[in-house]
């Protein structure tokens, strides 16, 4: 496969799931905004904050209110991580790798552009901001079907696969963080009512406040909500899961090449350190200690996958 | 003006359209209106769209596309077949003449200044010949039609003709929305087309290479307007579809960049002109080129499909001499017609053309599109005395033809049939040993009423076109 189709669809993939996770946080947003009696600003700027995109929004906003910070993240033109943006560079990569793609992920992937354009074409109102999301939500796992209905599973699977697992381990962690840095100011509100709502909304963006009941039987906590989040391997959008997923498609490849790449070494190195610690040693350290280093090595790890299978020139 | 209407003859249908008609006139025509919207729902979804230069907001459109099939006899098709494959074989001795002993020039068939001043003539091409003695692979000859079995020929596309891609999906688009059309109408085949596409690159190989060719298709990229075509291309013939930043010249091959390292290429497919192929050698400032590739291609490393310098043989100055290029080379009577051209270089054809611009098609001898040409008959006067001045500026730059009564057939237009002009075409593979013409080709209708230029980028649509077996 040429580098620049690997390269294609790696980046496809990460789009279309930072489509999703971006939903998923304003999804977040709007319903801590719904249940609050007085202004949401707060949580509106955490929403900001955990999707990395403080700085951004600030050139073009004077305040975090509901309106404004539901149309940067889902349609601002100007924001090059809105959902509208990146739909279309996910869009864009597709037909790069087009040749790479059965017909039902391209399809797939086309519709997702066209319905969610038309979608976004006129400003979002709070009324119909639950249509968009669903609709959001609803494409990019039609691209996720077919890609798993469709593909051979080869080395395009891979690549697709890798860039998915990726960014999603970021997004996890990043949301993570922002509980620690703007949901948390105050030790004092540690396990009070108003903490475990936030820590709900946590779990509500990564559409785990209900699998998180089943497998805790009701009871919240930060500290299970964390090891939940972070070390759990049945949870699909846990950091150990992205990297038992990586791993594997990692090692898929290079068994299927016939080579080993400085990827697959990083890509066991932190798989090893997420397998040896407990939620109690996390917590030891600093979960948000934690966070940095793993954003930092997850980083890294896709760095290293571009340059070993040379995605550039 | 009369106009011979391919479906109706006096209110009746033809012979070939008798089958189709009598099933037009039992459909409910609101139904026929929805299949309209359907197939256009698939057009967009499958994202079969052309990009349109300079216009921001609306870059990628769909063309029109008609569900009015345009039906082809197989004794009609038969006689073309002819007449396409004597003119392209001919082309292919006119190009390997012209690069090597240029024996139409001393035998004076051909003026040497006409070569000479082109732009289309490559002199690195003097003295190369390809595998196979093959220089264009892939041609397009664009046909009209004025009465029952008058058919000319318009214009050669010896270098890159584009469209194959709509002759495929117009067909699957009619499969899908039609189904029971093809069960009573015996249609030929046009789907193996990538298939045989890959069979006759394959063919032209170089010699060295002696395992299953390796191939690929060069695309300026996702912004060019056949990018499309391009990767449909690609996928069906199991090709990989690259651009210049993809490939590496090593150890004198022509290599591609692979997650395994870099792979050599044996047949490169290019949909790039001439002019961007190579920096090196061509444009310097080309960043859609691969520098070296034209060393390594006279050497024989790569084929290069069509052949650098095949534009030549396209050039509208030189389509003007086809009939004597097809007598010199076979021996024979052209079987198809040109069209009566006058070259403006020519002082006496230059007075007749200004004299007569409102009756004919005047047009740049490089132009493409439909742009820089005139319409005589559907040009106001300011129009024509702005052009005349072109004319009379830069004569050797044009060539004239008479308005051509174009033949028509019915589109779907609110409902209801109404006849447009068409043109045809049809797509043929060249390989050293044979020349295979896919049954049909791609019609070009024109959308408006009246209108004679049925070029995409001038708004025109496309529909189906059948050639019935006998």
């Amino acid at each position: 496969m040429l580098g620049k189709t690997a390269g294609s669809l790696f980046w496809m993939f990460r789009y279309m799931e930072r489509c999703e996770n971006t939903a998923r946080l304003t999804e977040a947003g709007f319903y801590i905004a719904l249940t609050r009696s007085k202004s949401a600003e707060d949580e509106w700027q955490s929403i900001i904050k955990a999707a990395g995109m403080e700085s951004k929004f600030e050139t073009l906003h004077d305040t975090y209110d509901g309106p404004s910070v539901i149309n940067f993240l889902l349609r601002e033109k100007d924001n090059p991580a809105s959902v509208r943006s990146m739909i279309d560079l996910a869009r864009s990569n597709a037909r790069t790798a087009r040749t790479a793609l059965t017909r039902e992920v391209w399809e797939a992937v086309n519709e997702a552009w066209l319905n969610i354009c038309e979608a976004l074409k006129k400003p979002v109102t709070p009324k119909g901001l639950p249509e968009i999301l669903a609709l959001i939500k609803r494409q990019t796992a039609l691209v996720e079907g077919a890609l798993q209905g469709t593909m051979l599973r080869n080395d395009i699977f891979d690549f697709a696969r890798l860039g998915m697992f990726i960014e999603r381990a970021d997004n996890t962690a990043r949301i993570l963080d922002v509980k620690y840095h703007v949901l948390l100011p105050s030790v004092s509100l540690v396990g009070g009512s108003l903490d475990n709502v936030q820590w709900e909304t946590i779990l509500r963006s990564v559409s785990a406040n209900r699998s998180y009941r089943w497998v805790n039987k009701g009871a919240i906590s930060p500290k299970s909500i964390a090891n939940f989040l972070t070390l759990d391997r049945s949870m699909p959008r846990s950091l150990m899961f992205c990297q038992c997923e990586i791993a594997h498609n990692l090692g898929h490849l290079n068994r299927a090449y016939g080579t080993q790449h400085e990827s697959q070494t990083l890509s066991e190195a932190l798989l090893n350190s997420l397998q040896s610690q407990t939620i109690d040693s996390v917590m030891a350290q600093g979960l948000h200690e934690f966070i940095t280093n793993f954003l930092r090595q997850n980083q890294a790890l896709g760095a290293q996958i571009e340059s070993d299978y040379s995605f550039y020139a | 003006m009369d106009f011979f209407d391919e479906m109706l003859d006096n209110g009746a249908p033809r012979e070939s359209y008798a089958s189709y008609h009598a099933w037009y006139e039992s459909q409910d025509k609101k139904l026929l209106k929805r299949k309209m919207t359907e197939a256009e729902a698939v057009f967009r979804r499958t994202g079969i769209t052309f990009n349109v230069y300079g216009k921001r907001d609306a870059d990628e459109r769909l063309i029109p596309f008609d569900i009015i099939p345009r039906i082809i006899a197989a004794r009609e098709w038969a006689r073309l077949t002819l007449g396409i494959e004597q003119r392209v074989k001919a082309i292919n001795a006119f190009l390997h003449d012209i690069y090597h002993n240029q024996e139409i020039l001393k035998a004076g068939i051909l003026p040497s200044a006409l070569i000479e001043n082109n732009d289309a003539f490559l002199p690195q091409m003097i003295g190369v010949t390809p595998p196979g003695k093959v220089y264009t692979h892939i041609v397009g000859v664009d046909l009209v039609r004025t009465g029952a079995d008058d058919f000319f020929v318009l214009e050669d596309n010896a270098r890159t003709p584009s469209g194959v891609s709509y002759m495929l999906e117009n067909r699957e688009t009619m499969l899908q929305i039609f189904p029971e059309l093809f069960s009573r109408n015996k249609v030929q085949r046009v789907n193996n087309y990538p298939q045989t596409l890959r069979q006759s690159l394959e063919a032209c190989a170089p010699k060295h290479c002696t395992d299953k060719p390796v191939i690929a298709v060069l695309t300026p990229g996702i912004h060019n307007s056949a990018y499309f075509e391009h990767a449909f291309l690609a996928d069906q013939m199991g090709a990989e579809l690259v651009e210049a930043n993809d490939i590496r010249i090593r150890d004198k091959k022509v290599c591609m960049r692979t997650t395994q390292g870099y792979t050599p290429i044996d047949v490169l497919y290019r949909r790039v002109d001439d002019d961007y192929l190579d920096p090196l050698n061509f444009k310097p400032e080309s960043m859609l080129g691969i520098p070296g590739i034209m060393d390594i291609y006279r050497a024989g490393g790569i084929t290069i499909a069509n052949a650098p310098g095949s534009g030549i043989a396209d050039d509208k100055a030189i389509y003007s001499y086809m009939p004597d290029i097809v007598r010199f080379y076979t021996g024979e009577k052209a079987l198809l017609r040109n069209v009566e051209t006058w070259r403006c270089s020519d002082p006496d054809s230059l007075k007749y053309v200004l004299e007569h611009l409102g009756d004919l098609v005047v047009k740049e001898v490089h132009g493409s599109g439909g742009y820089g040409m005139l319409v005589g008959p559907a040009s106001t006067k300011a129009e024509i005395d702005r052009f005349a001045k072109k004319l009379r500026k830069n004569p050797s730059n044009y060539i004239a033809q008479p308005t051509l009564a174009l033949s028509t057939t019915p589109i779907l237009n609110k409902g209801e049939l109404a006849p447009r002009h068409v043109d045809l075409r049809p797509f043929v593979l060249v390989a050293p040993d044979k020349i295979i013409t896919t049954p049909g080709g791609l019609t070009r209708v024109a959308m408006k009423k009246g209108l004679l230029v049925v070029n995409s980028s001038q708004g025109g649509g496309t529909k189906d076109t059948w050639v019935l077996e006998d």
